[in-house]
């Protein structure tokens, strides 16, 4: 106490005061590090809105122009494994906030189940979405000349041929060009879609194996919640696109 | 302004509504509601299926007013962006072409 004395007014306090060895020099302390973390997680994410909404917008302005074509290939694509993407995610955004509170709390057991479940539930999505890219491949439905061995060539339906699922259904006067158009931006959307996924896939192996050695505590977990951000940040991306791909136009469809 | 800690019960609450909300809008879907009524029953549940997401799994409801400006102004530039294209694209064809000098 007599050699604070001879320090300004404050200074001795902050000094000497033991800090947490995660507190970066240049932070005062933990509140104001946690705050500038998720405000440049924030940041990042608003360059993303600008991303993906660039080809939203592309989707809204073909949609509008060739209406009857996009409603053909959305009733083309699988509706069911969609919605249970969908669910997928959801769930695995439960499980990732989930892992949030646990570390907030300090539960470091059940930080590193739950960061594990998000981890399992997103190679889920992937894999899902990859019986869709290939039921794409097998019915020749991968835009332009992506895949030169299997340019787009799909089957339509003819006006009296037996019904068939895996043909196309275009009513009158519709372009199988338009269709085409809407699978270049399905899978650029969903292609960038998942491409997001394994960064997030990358993330969430990090936070386990850093929750597992017992790095993060109530005190700091940063990582774990900006992280977080990130991933409902995806999930939010599919909300927009599962609506919009698939289900727009399916009150339109005709049998036969 | 300390971290808020959200409560595992309201975790559970909104993880409900978003799987209430898929549920209703993949039902609603085939059902054919009429001129532009199905983009907007399904639209309007995904924005607020998104809205829940930002506010509670993202924690923006707890957040600091800087994180509301950020994040405000990311969706006030996707809607300059949306409108201003839109508002060339469908106003499209309300003229007619104009006459040329010959």
């Amino acid at each position: 106490m007599i050699t604070e004395k001879h320090l300004p007014e404050g200074h001795a306090a902050i000094e000497h005061a033991e800090h947490h060895p995660a507190l970066q020099h240049h932070f005062e302390n933990m509140e104001q590090q946690r705050e500038a973390g998720t405000l440049g997680m924030w940041v990042f994410l608003v360059t993303e809105i600008m991303f993906f909404g660039g080809m939203f917008l592309a989707y809204v302005l073909y949609r509008s122009s060739y209406p009857e074509a996009f409603a053909a290939a959305s009733n083309h694509l699988d509706i069911k494994l969609g919605a249970i993407n969908t669910g997928v995610l959801i769930v695995s955004s439960l499980t990732m906030a989930l892992a949030v509170y646990s570390a907030q709390v300090g539960q470091r057991r059940l930080t590193v189940i739950f960061l594990v479940a998000t981890m399992a539930l997103g190679l889920t999505f992937l894999g899902i979405k990859g019986v869709e890219y290939h039921e794409k491949y097998r019915d020749s439905l991968i835009p332009g000349k992506l895949l030169p061995s299997r340019p787009f060539n799909p089957a339509v339906q003819g006006p009296h041929e037996p019904y068939d699922e895996h043909k196309l259904h275009l009513s009158p006067g519709t372009s199988v060009r338009h269709v085409e158009m809407f699978y270049w931006i399905y899978f650029a959307l969903t292609g960038v879609h998942a491409l997001h996924m394994i960064v997030g896939i990358g993330l969430l192996a990090f936070l386990i194996f850093s929750a597992a050695r017992g790095r993060y505590s109530p005190e700091y977990h940063a990582p774990v919640e900006i992280s977080g951000l990130y991933w409902h940040f995806v999930d939010i991306i599919w909300i927009f696109l599962f609506p919009l791909l698939y289900l727009l136009g399916r009150h339109l469809e005709h049998h036969g | 302004m300390s971290e808020h800690i959200v409560s595992r019960k309201v975790y559970f609450a909104i993880f409900a509504a978003l799987m209430v909300g898929t549920a209703v809008t993949v039902m609603v879907a085939f059902i054919d509601l009429g001129g532009q009524f199905n983009t907007i029953v399904a639209l309007t549940v995904a924005v607020i299926k998104a809205t829940l997401v930002v506010l509670y799994f993202m924690h923006v409801r707890y957040s600091s007013r800087l994180t509301w400006v950020i994040v405000g102004s990311g969706l006030f530039w996707l809607g300059i962006m949306f409108a201003l294209t839109l508002s060339d694209y469908l106003s499209r064809g309300w003229l007619p072409p104009p006459v040329g000098p010959h």
